[in-house]
This record gives structure tokens, C-alpha cells and sequence, in this order.
């Protein structure tokens, strides 16, 4: 088990919170807050080791092609791959969206 | 013929499965609807301190999820375990979440206020990792469902696809009513301690059909050991749900009536191999 942290710039703090997914086998819960303007921070648990080079190009991939809002993010990770991160993540961000 | 398929398909496409619902998108499901209310939601981060110690990753409601509202118009609380986070196994913080809810609906009773209870058990029994204080906690559910079934019908739903094992099966069988599914599973102990235990000559845990045949919601149902056997139908749990409410508290609890179960229990031979069919035979006996 890793504990891994993270932080991108980002706008103004988002309106809502939100609660996506379950810490299942190759599943993960991803908490979202409102944040600190300006800042996107996120922290993961993860019960794969040495995978923090993987975390960071997948943030850094996604976080280039839209502007954030300021949020922290808890994510509670039980081996998810890549993919479903990233869609639990986009799942994540469309429902604080529309809070 | 062509209409009675026809007819099939758009029932199919309608209905909405329950058993592949999550725990906290069941017991919205089944409270009136805009009526859910989560108490300790997963912001409050009241997480196992247990499991990380052992290098598992927690889950922020530590697997259970409970929420106040209505059930059919009147005041009820719902605690619903998630089977995905770590087989809905019961720790301190899961355990004490149901137990505490449990408790404030009897309170809520002394005070005038009649909270009926739901429980929606998916769940291996206690969870290893926390040992002694899961098992503690499972027995505060217990005596709190025991308490609250003298004020309001307590209603556990075993819908699947998990079931409801070890100390928390016992939870089941001191409910009020027990709803279950085809997809469900009740049992003291799972098939794999069993196959462990007895050898595989005994009992093959990977023989599906065998393992349901026992243990099954069609099985208990037939059995007289649960009450209502209902399709995997989100619409259809809720309406049995309220059916069972308006009956109101059973004459006598299941639990209550333990001599009869235990005099069947000794009228059997075993010195042959009970099946499936014996079993409804010998808990159906006389009207119970």
C-alpha cells in the first residue's frame, strides 16, 4: 500500500462535491471537494506499489487538455488499470460539475 | 404466443436489476423517493483504522452505507452493505454504523416516532482483519434488531449476488421478515469453509446448481426459512417491502419458534445424504 500526492494549478474552487465508485478488484472510489483557489490537489491510496510514475503521466495527460476547477480529490485505489481511472475520474468531475 | 414474448421482451427491457445496483443506489432505491438522507456519509471519513495497518486500502463508509427517509410514507431507516468492498465484510466501523442506527430506531420508538428498519446484507460474515471487534459488533447488531422487533418489523433483503453469511446469516435469521432473490445465497457457513472443512466429496463449493440447491433463495424460501421470494426487479423488491410493512410485526419472530426448527433437526436420519428435496420436506412438515 502507497500513499501518493499530487497537485496541478486550477481556477476557481468547484460548486459541489461528489462520490464515484467502489474500492472493489479493479475498481476505485474517487472523492471529490471544493478546494483552495487556483489549486487541484489530489492524494491516492493505492494498494499497488511503485506505480507513482503512472499516476503522474495519467493526471498530467488529462489535466493538459481541460481547465480545472479547484478541488481536492481523495482516490482510494484497489488496482484499478489506467483506464478505469481515468473514466472514474471524468465521471467524478462531470457530477461536481453539475451540482 | 408472439404476444406473450413480446410482452416478456418489454417487461425485460422495463424492469431494473437490484442485485447490480451498488449499496448506497440500493437503499435509495428503496426509500420514497427525495426521502434519502445519509447519516456518516463517506465525506465524514470515518474509515477502518484496522486495515491499513494491515496494508489494505480503506473505503471512506467502510462499506456500509446508512440513510434515514421514508419507506411508504412512514419514518425508516436503511443500512445497506456494499459486497464489493472486501466481500461486505463486517468490521468495527461498518458494524458500529448498523448497530447505532439500529439502536436510535428503537429510541426513535420510545419517543413516539415508529422508524422501521431495513437491512440489505451482502455480506462473508465478520471481517478477519478486525477480528474480535468485528464479531462484537456483530452481536450489537444482533441485540439491536432484537430490541427494535418488538417496536417495528426489522426487514433484512438478501438479494445477491454475495449472500449472507457467518454471524451476520444469524442477523437475517433474527429478522422480522427476510426478502429474498433467486441470485441470493443464506448460510452460516460460505461453501468454501465447508469444502475446506468436509473434504470435496462433500461439498464441491465451484458445483453451482448443488451449492444453490442448498442454499439459494428459491431453496430457503421453499423451506419456510424466508418469507418472500421475489424476482431481481428493483420495482418488485420495494413493493414486497411495503406489503410486509403493512402486515405489521409477525405473531411470533422466526427466531422464536426455534423448538420446532431444533425438533425437525432431530428427526433426521443422517445416516443418509439429505438433497434439496428432503430439506423442503422436512421444514414444510406440518403448518409451522
Amino acid at each position: 500500500m502507497e500513499t501518493l500526492s499530487f497537485e496541478f494549478a486550477a481556477g476557481q474552487p468547484a460548486r459541489g462535491k461528489a462520490l464515484v465508485g467502489v474500492v472493489g478488484s479493479g475498481d476505485l472510489e474517487v472523492l471529490l471537494e471544493p478546494g483552495q483557489a487556483g489549486k487541484l490537489a489530489i492524494q491516492v491510496v493505492t494498494s499497488v506499489n511503485g506505480a507513482e510514475q503512472r499516476w503522474k503521466s495519467l493526471f498530467e495527460r488529462m489535466f493538459r487538455e481541460q481547465n480545472l476547477p479547484a478541488l481536492n480529490i481523495d482516490i482510494h485505489d484497489f488496482g484499478a488499470t489506467p483506464g478505469v481511472v481515468r473514466l472514474r475520474l471524468e465521471q467524478g468531475l462531470e457530477e461536481v460539475g453539475h451540482d | 404466443m408472439i404476444d406473450v414474448s413480446a410482452n416478456t421482451v418489454a417487461r425485460l427491457l422495463e424492469s431494473r436489476s437490484f442485485v447490480e445496483l451498488g449499496a448506497r443506489q440500493r437503499a435509495r432505491a428503496l426509500l420514497d423517493e427525495g426521502s434519502f438522507r445519509e447519516l456518516l456519509d463517506p465525506f465524514d471519513r470515518v474509515t477502518s483504522p484496522w486495515l491499513p495497518k494491515q496494508g489494505i486500502v480503506t473505503q471512506a463508509d467502510d462499506g456500509v452505507v446508512v440513510a434515514k427517509g421514508t419507506i411508504d410514507g412512514q419514518p425508516a431507516v436503511i443500512a445497506a452493505i456494499e459486497g464489493a468492498f472486501q466481500g461486505g465484510s463486517m468490521g468495527e466501523v461498518g458494524g458500529a454504523k448498523i448497530a447505532g442506527a439500529l439502536e436510535l430506531a428503537a429510541e426513535d420508538n420510545r419517543n413516539g416516532i415508529p422508524t422501521r428498519a431495513v437491512l440489505l446484507l451482502e455480506t462473508g460474515g465478520v471481517r478477519l482483519q478486525e477480528a474480535n471487534l468485528g464479531l462484537a459488533a456483530i452481536a450489537e447488531i444482533q441485540a439491536a434488531i432484537v430490541e427494535l422487533r418488538d417496536y417495528q418489523p426489522v426487514i433484512g433483503v438478501v438479494a445477491g449476488s454475495v449472500g449472507c453469511f457467518g454471524g451476520m446469516s444469524i442477523a437475517a435469521g433474527l429478522c422480522s421478515y427476510l426478502i429474498v432473490t433467486r441470485e441470493a445465497r443464506i448460510g452460516l457457513n460460505g461453501p468454501q469453509v465447508i469444502e475446506q472443512e468436509a473434504g470435496l466429496d462433500e461439498y464441491d463449493s465451484r458445483d453451482r446448481p448443488f451449492i444453490w440447491s442448498l442454499t439459494g433463495g428459491e431453496q430457503r424460501y421453499a423451506s419456510g426459512l424466508v418469507d418472500a421470494y421475489v424476482a431481481d426487479d428493483t420495482d418488485a423488491i420495494r413493493a414486497q417491502l411495503h406489503e410486509l410493512f403493512a402486515l405489521g410485526k409477525p405473531l411470533q419472530p422466526r427466531s422464536r419458534r426455534y423448538a420446532w426448527f431444533l425438533q425437525r433437526l432431530a428427526d433426521v436420519d443422517t445416516r443418509t445424504q439429505l438433497d434439496a428435496a428432503a430439506v423442503r420436506t422436512l421444514y414444510e412438515g406440518d403448518a409451522q
